[in-house]
Formats: C-alpha cells, structure tokens, sequence
C-alpha cells in the first residue's frame, strides 16, 4: 500500500517536471525541473528495490549531468526569455504526438515478463559478478571504458590551444 | 500484483532493517532517530562554531569570543538567535522562487548523509546500508545544485562567479575523492559503511595513509574550506554565492557549511579512523569514540584553516587534475595489486609497503607539479 502511494506520487512527480522541462520559457528554471525529473526516476528505482541503480541514477545524472547542464546554460544568452519557438512547431508537435503514441501503444500492448522471485538483497556483489564476472558483460564495460576514454581525449584536442 | 508483490517483500526487508529493540516499527523508528540525529547535527554544529572561533583566536594570538556564558560558549547561541532576528532581504532582481529554495536544496543533502553514518554499533537511521559508500558521494553532490540555484537566483555577479568557481571545484575533486575511498572499499570488500568500520582491526590511515591525505584535502576542497575557500573569498568577491543572503536564508548556507565538515570529519572517522571501534569504552558508549575522533578530525581542518594561505584558482583546478587525480589512479592500483597478492591476514605488512608508496608518490608529484604557473582565468 505504502509502496503503491510512493510510486504514484514519484510518477506523477516525474512526469509534472519533464513536462515543465519542455514547457517553461526559462531556461534555468527548466534545467532545474529536469533534476526533479532525474530525482523521482531514482525514487521510482528505489521503490523495485534496485537501489544500485537508484544512487548511481542520482550519482550521474544529478550529481554530474544536470550539472554540466546548468552549466552550458550558464553560457546561452536570454536565459529567462528561453526556447523561441519557430517555423517548426506544428511538424514537430506531430513528430512527438506519434513518438508517444508509439511508445504507450508498445508499452501497454508488450506482455512483460515479471519474475516472481523475491529482489536480490545485498544488490551489490551480484552485480559486480554480472558486470566484472566469468560470463558477465566485461566486454561492454571494457568498450564503455575505452569509449568514454577516447572521448574525453577528443575534448581535450578539441579545446587546447594551436 | 506487481507491486502487491514488491510490497511484501520490501516490507519484510524493513523489518529485517529495523533493530529488534524498537517498538513500533518502521514510521516510529523514522521518528525518533530523524529527531535525534536533527538535534544531534545542530549541538555538533554549534561545538564545531565555537571549537573554530576559539581555537582560531588562539591561533592567531588573540582571544575569541569570549563574554557570551562561561568562555564564551553561548556565543554560537547568541549568534544564532542574531541572525534569525534579522530581516530577511531578497533582491529586487532576484529569480524569487530560485532564490527562496536554494538553501533548502543545499541543506536537505547534507543532512540526508547523517542516515547511513554509523554512530555506534549498528547505530544509524538507515540501518546498514550495504551501498552506503555510494550513497554518501551520490546524496554529496546534490548540495551543488543548491549552490548553484543561490548564485544564479540572486542575480549578483558576485554570486554567480561564486558558483562557477564551486562547481569548477566540486567537479574536479569528486574524481580523486572517490578513487581514494575506492582503495578504501578494496580493502574492507564491501560498500557498507559498517562493514567498513568493523573490518578496520587496523584502522584504514595506517595501512592507507595517501589515501587518507587525498580525501582530506579533496574533502577540504568540496565543502569550500579555507585553503580551498576561494569560491567564498571575501576579498575578491565578496562572499560568493551567499552575498545576496541574509535572516534565517543566510543562517541555513552557514549552517550547511558547518554540517558539510561535520559530515567530512564523520566520513573521515568512518572511513580512516575505525569508527565508533576504540578501547575501554563498554558497548553502549562507543559512540563517544566517534564523536572524540569527530572533533580531532574538525580540529585538523580548523588548523590546516589558519595555517595555510588561500590558492588561486588555477592552482586549484591544477593541484586537482595534475597532483591529487594520478597520485589517487596509483594508489588503487597499488592496493588492488597488494589485496591480490597479499594472503589474507598479513595486514601488518601492508602498513610498510603503504606508507614507502605514499612517500615516494608525494616526492615524484611534488616534483613534477609546481604551483603557480599557468594563467589565470574564471
């Protein structure tokens, strides 16, 4: 019961501020919703009992992500004028309306498989026998690695002086 | 169903959470220890006031307060009550929604971290959160949100250069802090902040001393104090993100900045100095182990404070990228290598091998980063 009211009231947490992120003219403000947006999605994580998954949601994504968002927005001008709209609106309004419609048709229409085991308690090491571990997917987090590597090397040559 | 499911489950998870000798159960257990651990911040915060003034009054040849009750120890009191008195004014060009939660958004955080800090055996909020290393970071570096909505609500650019310069800083020193607690969680092999107090039959600054040291200066560094207080430097701008605070707004960023070294000694305590563990002291009052450790760790950074001369900027991002960031990479590396290699229960010969890395880590850094070069920009 307590866990149903939590999960409603994340959702609807969530889904009010990413519909502010789209809809506020300022753009500081939006930014600021979209860490909301980030927070109830965590909360939603923590209500399945991944709470890995939920921290390192928070750790990322309002930790280091917003962050750097608020950041660029720091160096866009106009923040409180915001988002002007343009000649685009009307295809882009229908370009999102058939993306949503196909994602809740696919969404409601797909017969999820639920597990009826009780959640993993400690989370912790079995996930790391899943990511690090014989048989895991070691070679995914290799080739994250290498990828965020190259592309932190590609900032800096972008950036540094001639 | 599904979630009729998880709600049993998670429920018996609670109960397994929840210390047998509480009645009640879950919201009762909430409760009482948010009460106490409130209460608990707020008396430690105002030692913490009163250990600083003083303490830097000796310091630098002067008294401190020293009128207000008995040596002055009512002067944090006094202080307190001053500055909820006072009015509360908010700029005519300020974002007011902004302006008004930020302090909120910076001290939410900060508190949050005391539910998993354990205060005694099997003492915090919490119960024993066996990702409770990750969630310190994680709920940590929530208080630069707060932050940065005080600098750009305010409409100031004293403010918001403030801001830029904090998160400049915490951005930078969250990556060597977390390495450093990294080898931490290597050698306790678990994520739970229990686990890693009672695995520390030696405490972790002995057989981890650069990692020690490296956590302490990154800590320093993320929670704005003095020689890293230049995102708050009154000579160049003014006070930074709080200048345009006043009232009870200005009483929470102060409040936040004295919870956040609380939060940093009791880490320390946790993570390097063995926790609540100690000797003499019988079961029950092992927690005054930790709060003597708090206050020795608060007292280092109290005197690093009057010791040490502010850095600028640059020096600051370079001591973070060029020193702290490679020394930490080597020092988890090195520990893996000692934890693979090493068989289990030779401790003792990791305290030698430790301290001849970290002191042939410091000389090469030292050598290859100088402070002072580069230019000065932000």
């Amino acid at each position: 019961m307590a866990l149903n009211i939590a999960f409603w009231l994340l959702a609807a947490t969530g889904v009010a501020a990413a519909l502010s992120v789209v809809l506020l003219r300022n753009v500081f403000r939006a930014a600021l919703t979209l860490v909301l947006c980030f927070v109830s999605v965590a909360g939603i994580y923590i209500t399945l009992s991944a709470d890995f998954l939920a921290i390192v949601q928070i750790l990322i994504y309002v930790g280091g992500i917003s962050v750097l968002v608020i950041l660029a927005v720091m160096l866009t001008r106009d923040v409180t004028q915001g988002s002007p709209s343009n000649k685009l609106k009307v295809p882009a309004l229908l370009v999102a309306a058939l993306f949503a419609g196909v994602l809740i048709f696919s969404l409601t229409q797909t017969p999820w498989a639920v597990s009826a085991e009780p959640p993993l308690e400690p989370t912790t090491s079995a996930l790391a026998g899943k990511l690090l571990g014989q048989g895991g997917f070691i070679l995914a987090v290799e080739i994250a690695a290498t990828l965020l590597l190259a592309a932190i090397l590609g900032a800096i040559v972008l950036v540094r002086e001639k | 169903m599904i979630m009729s499911n998880l709600d049993l489950n998670n429920l018996g998870n609670l109960q397994k959470v929840l210390p047998p000798d509480w009645p009640g159960g879950f919201w009762w257990h909430w409760l009482v220890f948010t009460t106490i651990i409130i209460n608990a911040v707020l008396i430690l915060v105002m030692a913490f006031i009163y250990i600083e003034r003083r303490g830097m009054g000796r310091m630098q040849s002067r008294l401190g307060p020293n009128r207000t009750g008995p040596f002055g120890i009512f002067q944090p009191v006094a202080d307190a009550i001053k500055v909820l008195l006072k009015e509360d004014i908010v700029p005519d060009t300020a974002d007011k929604v902004v302006h008004w939660l930020a302090p909120l958004i910076a001290f939410v955080p900060t508190l949050m971290i005391f539910a998993v800090v354990p205060f005694g055996a099997g003492w915090s909020l919490a119960g024993d959160l066996n990702v409770g290393v990750l969630y310190v970071t994680a709920i940590g570096s929530i208080s630069t949100v707060g932050v940065f909505m005080a600098g750009w609500g305010s409409s100031n650019k004293y403010s918001l250069l403030g801001a830029m310069r904090n998160v400049a800083a915490v951005v930078s020193y969250e990556m060597p802090l977390v390495l450093s607690v990294a080898s931490v969680v290597l050698l306790a092999g678990s994520l739970s902040l229990h686990e890693i107090v009672q695995a520390q039959s030696i405490p972790f600054i002995l057989l981890q001393p650069l990692a020690f040291l490296i956590f302490f200066m990154a800590g320093c560094a993320e929670i704005n104090r003095s020689p890293f207080d230049l995102m708050e430097a009154d000579s160049e701008i003014v006070a930074g993100f709080h200048t345009e605070y006043s009232g009870m707004k200005f009483a929470m960023f102060y409040l936040v900045e004295y919870a956040e070294a609380l939060a940093l000694s009791a880490l320390i305590t946790t993570f390097f100095l063995g926790g609540w563990q100690g000797p003499l002291l019988p079961p029950n009052f092992q927690w005054l182990w930790f709060v003597a450790k708090v206050f020795i760790v608060f007292f280092v950074m109290v005197w690093t404070r009057t010791t040490l001369p502010r850095v600028r900027i640059d020096q600051l991002m370079g001591f973070s990228w060029k020193f702290l960031l490679p020394l930490s990479i080597i020092n988890l590396i090195a520990t893996a290598i000692q934890v693979l290699v090493l068989p289990e229960g030779s401790l003792w010969v990791m305290i030698p091998v430790n301290f001849t890395i970290a002191a042939v880590l410091i000389l090469i850094g030292s050598n290859f980063f100088t402070p002072g070069r580069g230019r000065v920009e932000v």
